[in-house]
């Protein structure tokens, strides 16, 4: 209990001093934080991914198409219970700026595949029966504040012209990791638009999504599609979906890499400033700890009073700083949201925090401690007066 | 006549050396006397003759190079690190030049510091403390912190803690080297009293006559060697 009281003391001495160092604990554990959560988020979508969900483009690239008339074959395959086909569509509202995910998409088998995308069963109906409807993640209607019925025209990047749209559903999330940005409209509206204004782009989609009974049987059908349209015009490349979103992300893996290594040279660099308060603090006091050691404190327990010290900063800074990575996240998540659909704190970026304050703790405490249970009683107090 | 009181303190052939660099030092150089028990001694000799380095010898805070240091019975020169810091606890009275008390506790929590280590419970503590503070007169500062302290009372706080575990014998090394006459005059007097009053054995190092003619006893170090012809038996 004392010895509590006198840590607590001493931890408060300066409090400047302290207060600064808290502060800088503060910071850094909230910039690990967030960098860890940028990463996060972006592998966001392939956590979310599903392993039952197959993938079907071209072999070429994303960029060429397929048949439409592929969708009878693959639905032939054993173990493939469902195929749907998706268009990027890569509409634009108003300004570039105003990104979200836009696809022309054959909806029925759509919505059954995606069972995270949660649509109320009238406006999944309004959206059936709509051939301009369009049904829009949560988060991007909040954004531009669409209601129910109202008509958002967006302009076509890659099939030219304005496009009009009704908004008939809007959908949420059934995880925290599923992504509520997205813009879907019927496969058939853009189709039947090519057909009279670019016939010979009409009939084909981006990619096919294969639902398969059970994951265990995705590989085998993967390879079962593909060696059906070896040799064809069109060769198509199968792949899981968490595949097919890893290899979006492969092409910025540095990118990550330098976030990660930058996470930790953050802690390594308040690690270092604690590191030296600790040690100039302890240096300050030596005389004391000479005195303590004179009345019969063995060195060990004098070096607890330090540890603990350095203990109770590191823990408010980082008590601060993980406190401050849930709403600094929801600003950043909200404002980048466009780049980021999924932008959550995870649970073990916070246990990482941890892990880091308490060796940023550590760490700080170690030479100082060392210095008090070696040094000579006679020499500490030498060095007051 | 002979002194029948028993000794408290038998130091023999004491030797200590500081190593330099590869150079080695002697500072005290076969020393051998005793302290009988109530005991008011003082240690005199210019600087850098050995004296704080005596005093932290009989006090257990230094290791002698060869020699017998026995304390109330105890040869400390036996005991290992941890022995010695119990045996302190309990049987050594600190006082320092700069009066030494740690300055985030108050008065009272510096007097009762020591008595952390003993198996006394919360209230024991209390008041022993209380009891230490009253024969020091400040018992009006309990709550005081040193910094809200003048010289005279920090010492007077620093003396409380010194006794308030009843040790078998204090030592105090230029105890008034930092007080005006006034302050130095009450440390004295109140160090006269504890010899007198409770029987306490006091080593004290001092550069001060005044201070020394206080004591008992006078001893003179000059370069590591003691010689007690010079100043012997103080005429009281
Ligand atoms: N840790 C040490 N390392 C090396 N030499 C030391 C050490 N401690 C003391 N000495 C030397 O030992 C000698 C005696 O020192 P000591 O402190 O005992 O003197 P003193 O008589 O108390 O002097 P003062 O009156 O100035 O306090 C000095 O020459 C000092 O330089
Ligand atoms: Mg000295």
């Amino acid at each position: 209990m004392f010895s509590l009281k006198i840590l607590f003391k001493n931890a408060f001495r300066h409090k400047l001093r302290t207060t600064l160092t808290v502060l800088g604990i503060t910071i850094a554990i909230l910039a690990f934080g967030m960098l860890r959560t940028v990463v996060g988020a972006w592998y966001a979508g392939v956590e979310a991914s599903s392993a039952t969900r197959l993938i079907t483009r071209n072999a070429v690239s994303l960029v060429f198409f397929l048949p439409i008339s592929y969708k009878e074959q693959i639905r032939q395959v054993p173990g493939v219970t469902a195929v749907g086909y998706s268009d990027w569509f890569g509409g634009v509202y108003i300004d570039e700026k105003n990104f979200f995910p836009s696809f022309a998409t054959e909806a029925r088998t759509a919505m059954e595949l995606f069972p995270e995308f949660l649509v109320p069963n009238d406006q999944k109906n309004a959206f059936f029966r709509d051939r301009k409807a369009a049904v829009v993640g949560r988060k991007t209607a909040e954004r531009f504040g669409w209601k129910l019925g109202d008509t958002v025209t967006l302009r076509g990047t890659i099939f030219p012209g304005n496009w009009d749209f009704t908004i008939r559903a809007i959908y949420r999330g059934a995880q925290k990791g599923t992504d509520e940005t997205q813009f879907f409209f019927h496969w058939d509206y853009l189709n039947e638009s090519l057909r009279k204004t670019a016939p010979y782009r009409a009939d084909r989609v981006g990619w096919f999504l294969v639902g398969v009974k059970s994951p265990d049987m995705a590989a085998d059908v993967a390879v079962a599609i593909d060696r059906l349209f070896k040799n064809s015009l069109a060769e198509t490349v199968t792949e899981t979906e968490k595949a097919f979103q890893l290899s979006f992300i492969s092409m910025t893996e540095a990118i990550i890499v330098v976030i990660r290594l930058v996470s930790y040279i953050v802690i390594f660099i308040i690690m270092a400033v604690m590191a030296n308060t600790m040690a100039m603090t302890v240096r300050e006091r030596i005389g004391e700890y000479a005195v303590m050691k004179t009345l019969g404190f063995g060195g060990w327990h004098i070096g607890g009073l330090i540890f603990g010290e350095s203990l109770v900063i590191a823990a408010i800074g980082s008590a601060f700083g993980i406190g401050l990575t849930f709403p600094a996240a929801q600003a950043f998540g909200d404002y980048l949201s466009q780049y980021f659909p999924v932008f959550n704190v995870a649970r073990s970026t916070i246990y990482m925090d941890m892990a880091a304050g308490l060796t940023i703790a550590v760490v700080s405490a170690l030479f100082p401690v060392w210095r008090t249970v070696r040094i000579r009683i006679a020499d500490g107090l030498r060095r007051i007066g | 006549m002979a002194d029948t009181r028993p000794i408290i303190v038998e130091i023999r052939n004491v030797f200590k050396s500081y190593r330099r660099g590869s150079q080695v030092v002697p500072v005290l150089q076969d020393i051998t006397f005793d302290i009988p028990e109530g005991e008011f001694l003082a240690l005199m000799g210019p600087s850098g003759s050995g004296k704080s380095t005596l005093l932290n010898l009989i006090a257990g805070i230094d290791k002698a190079d060869s020699g017998a240091i026995r304390v109330g019975g105890v040869d400390i020169t036996t005991l290992s690190e941890t022995e010695l810091a119990a045996w302190r606890a309990t049987s050594v009275g600190f006082i320092f030049q700069f009066y030494n008390l740690i300055p985030v506790l108050t008065a009272f929590e510096n007097v009762e510091l020591p008595l952390l280590l003993t198996g006394l419970s919360r209230r024991q503590r209390r008041e022993h403390v209380a009891t230490a503070l009253a024969a020091v007169s400040l018992s009006d500062r309990v709550d005081h912190y040193p910094s809200q302290l003048s010289g005279g009372q920090q010492q007077r706080v620093a003396i409380a803690r010194a006794v308030v575990t009843d040790p078998t014998i204090l030592v105090a090394d230029e105890p008034t080297g930092d007080l005006d006459r006034r302050s130095a005059e009450e440390i004295l007097e109140l160090m006269e009293r504890l010899v007198h009053e409770v029987g306490k054995t006091i080593i004290m190092v001092t550069h001060d006559p005044r201070a020394a003619g206080k004591a008992h006893i006078i001893k003179q170090l000059e370069k590591g060697v003691l010689n007690d012809h010079v100043l012997s038996q103080n005429p009281l």
